[in-house]
């Protein structure tokens, strides 16, 4: 196995181009903290964007900010805090959950549309994304997307890179919205309800004009003997005062809120971005199932006793954590099935090796998606040498 | 640059043309089709009025079955088609050919499903953006992406051109706010990409197909994500005695942490039009004039106006105005929003949508009063300031020629200047006809073939809007 790391996008694209001729597939990592995550496809080479780093441009008055893609996610962060901003979308970190060490980095973010609790709120990655470089299949530069954040010029090839795990192109360089860092957050914890019932308190505070950040439900066993469900507010210290306030009374059929003030809040909200309730036991599978909030509580009634599972709830209740065994294939054809017939999808994000490869790992798709899903890995990477079968076999 | 090129018509499609009417009328129930010289008129444009074809017919289905059919058939019979909405695009996307069936949804203007505990609704394409709105309005809900044109503008449109508005700064455009569509391809195959669910099961066809401008397939329905409206909104007009005054402001304002929900632009000449028109109470001393829009509840609006108050004065503001009322607030947004109907009564215009990077914003405008005057035309400038969207509006008379090129000229010189100070041709009305021989200034060869391949990824004989978007002579 061969490690390439070019010294800049020119190299990378010699690189791709050189792997194209001789019809060598290419494993794409930036700091491999994510390297389990989807397919497991043997392939011979890596490609490393270890050595594309550093931050490009930084407008704190525009809200924007560039980074070649092997920027180390912590420098970017460690930036703008020094600017009082922050990456809209709360990306979480997947070391707790893969067992994976080193320092994360900015592609990775992009290439798996990495997104947080925020996500109600403040959009996914794929929403910040103003502009990518990146290197196809065909080893061409190709640059999309810009720096400002209204452009609808062409195609939107930027976003359809996020959550592309390199398999249509190699990044190389990566653009993002920002937005100012709040003054201050508090979380409202009303404790003790069922999942339905917590859900329905989520809805009720993000239908509310508070402008909740964060809605996660997390059910009795789940970092606390007891039921907890989590709203978080964030903003201007007078701003966030009133609305715990104002939004308590709007939730108080639903029990007594405590509130969490700055630091817990933060501490809590960690948890629940990074999943690390279900880190342990290691050897249990991990399924992220993403459905209408309304729908999760039905799946998880019917998953769960049947699965001995484990799992909790983010995003208003419609992002599903859920950890169960890894024998009998993780169970995939039939979390796969739920997710389906709730009108949504599921990803398993960790099992051994052996069941990744021999199940889907991401949410099978109709015949017609699957073939414009070809098609569109074909424009980018004719000769397939960019993480084949990392998402779908033939893609 | 010369007048808009259009593809020479395949002679044997208009040859065909009773044919073809003839097998629409199979697929389509009575009523569905539009073949009479004088009604296809009414197809022939859109908000690019200067430019005109007469489509070979015109259908108008219902459903979504309705549209597959039609779709399948063209395939079968190689005859390129046009979407269209309501027709409202500034930038000729909806603008036929003359051997292309336009495919209209405007019959398709149902709100099918509202969906509060997931803030959702799911509504046909032809249904406007103002109607999602007013549906959910009696919960408090509303749909954000306000275009100006959002009493007539179709969500399919909206879709095909990633449309923005006044208040995407803090709510984001369209792709931000969509969840799934319903897609006929081609071929008439129907899928539906996204749902309910927040994010994307594999590649995100969705993003893709926002902003497509109708290349990839035409949508008939949408999910949405609705939101709860806030306790109240207020707007402030901050009068300035110079262009760059107002742009130094707004860049402080967002360097303070502030990002208020709309900071809108205008020039003197345009708080004229608009102020005549709609007698909303703007400052005509002034160069310069911020609509800044505040949010939240009382005492949020103050303490945050507070902030900005304090900003704009250290920005030698002139003249400030709150808004006193919910009237004072409507006539506010009416005199912004009618910005271009206002300026239709004055004179003919083509309006410019380059976005550029707010700090460019002085000189932009500074350059663009030069490069207008040089052709010897007039300019009123108005923009959502938050993100860098200009929209120059170039004054000519349609009826001399040589005055409609001489804005064309200055309108793409304008946008050259965009590109060239780090931004792009397009904000939010899309490139259309209009800005499609400019692709070239903002992307290489490379990236446009790499586009182009996509689209043929979807649409492989170039037969859905074949004619916006990409170059005419950089196609395979």
């Amino acid at each position: 196995m061969t490690t390439h790391t070019p010294q800049n996008e020119a190299e990378a694209a010699c690189i791709i181009a050189d792997a194209g001729e001789r019809r060598v597939p290419l494993s794409i990592v930036g700091a491999g903290t994510k390297r389990g995550l989807g397919r497991f496809t043997q392939t011979q080479d890596v490609l490393s964007s270890a050595a594309l780093t550093g931050i490009t441009l930084h407008e704190p008055a525009e809200l924007v900010i560039a980074a070649r893609a092997g920027t180390a996610l912590a420098e970017i962060e460690r930036k703008l805090a020094e600017d009082r901003q922050r990456l809209p979308f709360e990306p979480m970190d997947y070391r707790p959950l893969l067992g994976t060490s080193g320092e994360p980095t900015i592609g990775g973010v992009a290439a798996t549309n990495l997104s947080g609790p925020r996500r109600i709120k403040a959009g996914a990655c794929r929403d910040s994304f103003l502009g990518a470089r990146f290197v196809n299949g065909r080893g061409e530069v190709v640059k999309s997307g810009g720096r400002v954040m209204k452009n609808v010029t062409g195609l939107d090839l930027t976003r359809l890179m996020a959550g592309a795990f390199g398999t249509l192109g190699f990044l190389t360089e990566v653009t993002f919205k920002l937005v100012p860092l709040p003054e201050t957050e508090s979380t409202l914890v009303i404790p003790g309800l069922s999942d339905r019932r917590g859900i329905e308190a989520l809805s009720a505070g993000l239908g509310s004009p508070f402008e909740v950040t964060g809605a996660a439900h997390l059910p009795a066993g789940i970092g606390d003997e007891k039921a907890r469900t989590l709203l978080r507010l964030e903003g201007f210290e007078s701003a966030v005062r009133y609305r715990v306030s104002a939004l308590a009374e709007t939730l108080r059929d639903f029990g007594k809120a405590s509130i969490l003030e700055t630091q817990e809040s933060k501490r809590l909200w960690r948890e629940v971005r990074d999943a690390t309730f279900l880190a342990s036991p290691t050897d249990t599978a991990i399924w992220r199932i993403s459905v209408a909030p309304s729908k999760a509580p039905s799946l998880t009634e019917a998953l769960g006793p049947k699965l001995s599972a484990r799992w909790f709830h983010d995003w208003g209740g419609g992002l599903v954590w859920l950890s169960c065994s890894a024998a009998q294939d993780a169970s995939a054809a039939l979390v796969h099935e739920a997710a389906r017939s709730a009108g949504g999808h599921a990803l398993l994000v960790r099992a051994p090796e052996a069941v990744r490869a021999a199940v889907d790992v991401f949410q099978p798709q109709p015949a017609a998606i699957m073939k414009l899903a070809q098609a569109i890995k074909a424009s980018f990477d004719p000769s397939g040498v960019l993480e084949p079968g990392r998402m779908h076999a033939g893609t | 640059m010369s007048e808009i090129a259009f593809p020479a018509p395949d002679r044997k499609i208009l040859a065909r043309r009773a044919e073809i009417v003839a097998g629409l009328r199979r697929v389509l129930p009575e009523g569905g089709v539009i073949e009479k010289l004088d009604e296809r008129r009414a197809f022939e444009t859109d908000a690019l009025t200067a430019y005109r074809k007469v489509p070979l017919a015109v259908v108008l289905p219902r459903s979504t079955e309705e549209v597959s059919a039609v779709l399948a058939y063209l395939h079968e019979q190689g005859v390129p088609v046009t979407p269209r909405g309501a027709g409202t695009s500034l930038s000729g996307g909806a603008i036929p050919q003359e051997d292309a069936v336009v495919v209209c949804v405007a019959r398709m203007n149902r709100v099918l499903e509202i969906d509060f505990p997931n803030r959702v609704a799911r509504v046909e394409a032809g249904v406007t953006n103002l109607a999602i709105s007013n549906a959910v309005a009696d919960e408090g809900f509303f749909y954000a992406p306000d275009p100006s044109s959002q009493l007539a503008c179709s969500i399919g449109g909206n879709i095909g051109m990633n449309s923005g508005g006044a208040h995407c700064l803090k709510y984001g455009v369209t792709t931000n706010n969509l969840l799934g569509v319903r897609l006929v391809l081609v071929d008439g195959t129907i899928v539906d990409l996204g749902g309910a669910a927040l994010d994307a099961p594999s590649y995100d066809l969705l993003a893709l197909v926002c902003g497509a401008e109708g290349q990839l397939g035409i949508v008939t329905e949408a999910t949405v994500r609705i939101l709860r409206s806030a306790e109240g909104a207020r707007p402030v007009l901050f009068g300035f005695s110079s262009s760059e005054a107002a742009g130094a402001a707004v860049a402080a304002i967002i360097g303070e942490g502030i990002v208020p929900v709309a900071m809108e632009f205008m020039d003197a000449p345009a708080i004229r039009i608009c102020e005549d028109f709609a007698h909303a109470g703007y400052p005509l001393d002034v160069e310069a004039m911020l609509i800044i829009e505040v949010e939240g509840s009382q005492a949020e609006m103050e303490a945050e106006l507070d902030k900005i108050i304090a900003i704009a004065k250290r920005h030698a503001v002139t003249v400030i105005k709150e808004s006193k009322s919910a009237m004072e607030t409507a006539l506010i947004w009416k005199g912004r929003k009618s910005a271009f109907g206002a300026t239709g009564r004055v004179a003919d215009y083509i309006c410019m949508d380059g976005t550029v990077p707010t700090g460019q914003l002085p000189y932009v405008l500074r350059r663009t009063s030069e490069i207008v005057a040089s052709y010897g035309l007039r300019v009123a400038n108005v923009f959502h300031a938050g993100d860098g969207n200009m929209h120059p509006l170039i004054l000519y008379n349609v009826n001399d020629p040589a005055e409609q090129r001489k804005a064309e000229d200055a309108g793409a010189d304008i946008l050259r200047l965009c590109v060239e100070a780090g931004g792009c041709l397009t904000g939010e009305h899309g490139v259309g006809i209009e800005k499609r021989e400019l692709m070239g200034c903002q992307f290489s060869k490379i990236d446009l073939d790499q586009q182009m391949r996509v689209r043929q990824a979807f649409d492989p004989a170039w037969r859905l809007n074949p004619a916006k978007v990409f170059p005419l002579d950089a196609r395979a």
